[in-house]
């Protein structure tokens, strides 16, 4: 049985390591990750709550308050006062406050992290004689599920379109499907279109039944326009499709497909601000992670479901997610091969 | 006769192997040609560069006079040796959709009819038979009415009533006037079914015409086959070519009676002893002496 189990085990292991794709990528997979977070989470560890500082300079001054020395807690100076408001109502800001003569402070009575962001506030505010004032922001809440719900619906197109077309066409490529279709008049850039088409129409319906299930059942807000709604989700999905191309153009290992395909979501689901916002964190994260199409897509999604934006407020984004898309597909098919050869 | 397909000196190289090494042919428009040899011999390497679906490393394919394109690729039909289809589709929608990649359709009942898939056309094509699977290949290499169709290897893995079926269909194919490549590493069926024949070993052709003009031009007389544990002596004094291959004693004559007067000592069961025309199967391995000479 040894002996059995002894062959089985060496023929996958020379597979493994004969296959140097995805031996290569095992070995740089952990570093990747161990980099990447060290990049986007470094310093002294990962604040756990966003606190907006209401005041006329960008510095600053932890003197000021106690509660402005609190470790784990993100300090964002915030020059104004309606766009502070905005952000504590998105969840992007856990809670607002303003500290001199007028000591208040704002907090979304519907965000969890808010209300322990208040207790820590309080508590420390007690040690200097309680003045801190609650004020409230006009308007209806905004639930976290409201907020959350893009990012939710954001995340599964993601893992469909990449997944669902990147590993799908490297195994048409791995199986030999690819090499019978190219011994048909069907060009690349036909095949890449019938994929794109073929996931968008299968994501739009998806998305579509569960935006309106969640929506009749759980009453989420909608302030836009139902139309831009689709025509984000539709650009969004294409730019994601395209991407999924990219990364299946050549490979013809799966191991190797999957391991890429999750390089490119993980870091996505983490910094386009699925679960939570990144606000207040640094430029660097910030700018690498407007090159990912599902922030821009999310920041779209929650723009016109909770602000109401027109298409001309997220022009910008869909121009950049259209661009995105424009370069995945020339590239995609441009290094695009039927088979292994 | 035009000449439907030409190749001129392919090659193809990977590293430390020249799997075709110079290989030029040209088929006569509505015959069938078959490309002979042994598993490795570079048959299917061949047609694949032919197919456009294997870059060469050198070398040039003309359909019909003008370089292998477009045109070929649409007027082509191919049946790979292995090949995957797309799952979950049933038989009739995997013909429907290879049919909707071409301007030229064939009808697809008729298609259906000569390839024995009417009671099939609503399975999983990843449930069918092997023989069942190798019509289906067929039957997607015939959607779009080809003018030229290539057949690798279509009869490996099949039994023998599901061969004899397969060349039917064949012969069908080309009573249409339909142009056929073959590739296969089965002497007979070549024989049974080609006008011309190219023999590869090692990446090279060795021999190439008519199968029968091929035999005519190489041997005279007949082969007489007996069993070597039947051989009560040597063979020395028979003055004749003699193989053994897989234990079975051949020789070659020009005069079968004196032939058989002088084995008749040697031989403890002459009911063995059979006589037959020289094969294909003979050709090969006089070619490449892949059998023992004696």
């Amino acid at each position: 049985m040894l002996k059995r189990i002894y062959a089985v085990f060496l023929a996958r292991n020379r597979e493994f390591v004969r296959d140097r794709g995805t031996l290569a990528w095992n070995i740089l997979m952990p570093v990747i990750l161990v980099f990447g977070l060290a990049f986007v989470f470094g310093g002294e560890g990962r604040s756990q709550y966003t606190v907006g500082v209401l005041q006329s300079s960008s510095e600053i001054d932890a003197a000021d308050h106690p509660f402005l020395e609190s470790r784990y807690i993100d300090f964002v100076p915030v020059t104004d006062e309606t766009d502070g408001f905005r952000k504590v109502e998105r969840h992007r800001l856990d809670l607002l406050v303003r500290f001199g003569d007028e000591r208040r402070y704002w907090v979304n009575p519907e965000s969890p992290t808010g209300y322990f962001a208040e207790r820590l506030l309080l508590q420390s505010d007690a040690e200097v004689g309680g003045q801190m004032q609650k004020a409230q922001i006009s308007g209806d809440p905004i639930r976290y599920v409201d907020w959350v719900l893009p990012g939710i619906l954001g995340m599964n197109m993601m893992f469909s379109c990449l997944f669902g077309v990147g590993y799908v066409v490297v195994r048409y490529r791995k199986n030999g499907f690819l090499k019978r279709l190219r011994a048909t008049p069907l060009r690349p850039a036909e095949f890449i279109v019938a994929q794109v088409a073929s996931r968008l129409v299968l994501v739009l319906i998806v998305t579509t039944f569960v935006y309106l299930a969640t929506h009749v059942i759980l009453d989420t807000r909608m302030d836009g326009s139902y139309l831009t709604l689709l025509l984000v989700t539709v650009v969004g999905c294409i730019s994601m499709v395209s991407l999924g191309l990219l990364i299946a153009a050549r490979v013809t290992s799966e191991e190797l497909a999957g391991g890429l395909l999750n390089m490119i979501s993980w870091p996505m689901m983490i910094l386009s601000g699925v679960w939570f916002s990144l606000e207040g964190a640094g430029p660097a994260v910030q700018g690498l992670a407007n090159i990912f199409p599902l922030t821009h897509i999310l920041d779209s999604a929650r723009a016109v479901m909770l602000d109401g934006a027109t298409l001309l407020d997220i022009a910008p984004s869909m121009i950049m997610l259209t661009l995105l898309s424009l370069a995945f597909l020339a590239l995609g098919a441009f290094y695009f091969r039927w088979g292994p050869d | 006769m035009q000449i439907a397909l030409e190749a001129r000196n392919l090659v193809k190289r990977y590293p430390g192997v020249v799997a075709v090494d110079g290989v030029s042919f040209k088929v006569t428009e509505g015959t069938c040609f078959g490309l002979l040899g042994p598993n490795g011999a570079g048959k299917t390497t061949t047609v694949e560069i032919i197919e456009g679906v294997t870059p060469a490393t050198a070398g040039e394919v003309y359909y019909f006079g003008e370089l292998a394109g477009r045109r070929f690729r649409e007027e082509a039909g191919i049946q790979f040796q292995n090949t995957a289809l797309q799952d979950f589709l049933t038989v009739r929608e995997t013909l429907e959709m290879f049919q909707k990649l071409y301007d030229r359709h064939a009808d697809l009942e008729r298609i259906i009819e000569d390839c024995s898939l009417g009671e099939l056309l609503n399975r999983d094509n990843r449930k069918l038979s092997g023989g069942q699977r190798q019509r289906l290949f067929l039957a997607v290499a015939l959607v779009n009415e080809p003018r030229l169709v290539f057949l690798d290897e279509p009869t490996t893995g099949l039994d023998p009533q599901a061969r004899r079926n397969f060349w039917t269909l064949v012969r069908r194919i080309k009573a249409n006037g339909t142009t056929i490549i073959l590739t296969t590493h089965y002497m007979d069926e070549a024989h049974v079914l080609c006008d011309e024949i190219a023999i590869m070993d090692a990446g090279k052709i060795i021999a190439s015409g008519a199968p029968d003009e091929l035999l005519r031009s190489r041997y005279e007389g007949l082969v007489i086959e007996l069993p070597l544990e039947d051989l009560s002596r040597d063979l020395d004094g028979i003055d004749h070519v003699v193989y053994e291959n897989q234990g079975i004693v051949e020789i070659m004559s020009t005069d079968v009676s004196s032939s058989l007067e002088a084995l008749a000592p040697r031989v403890q069961n002459l009911n063995r002893i059979k006589i037959r025309q020289p094969n294909l199967e003979d050709l090969f391995l006089d070619l490449t002496g892949h059998s023992l000479r004696s």
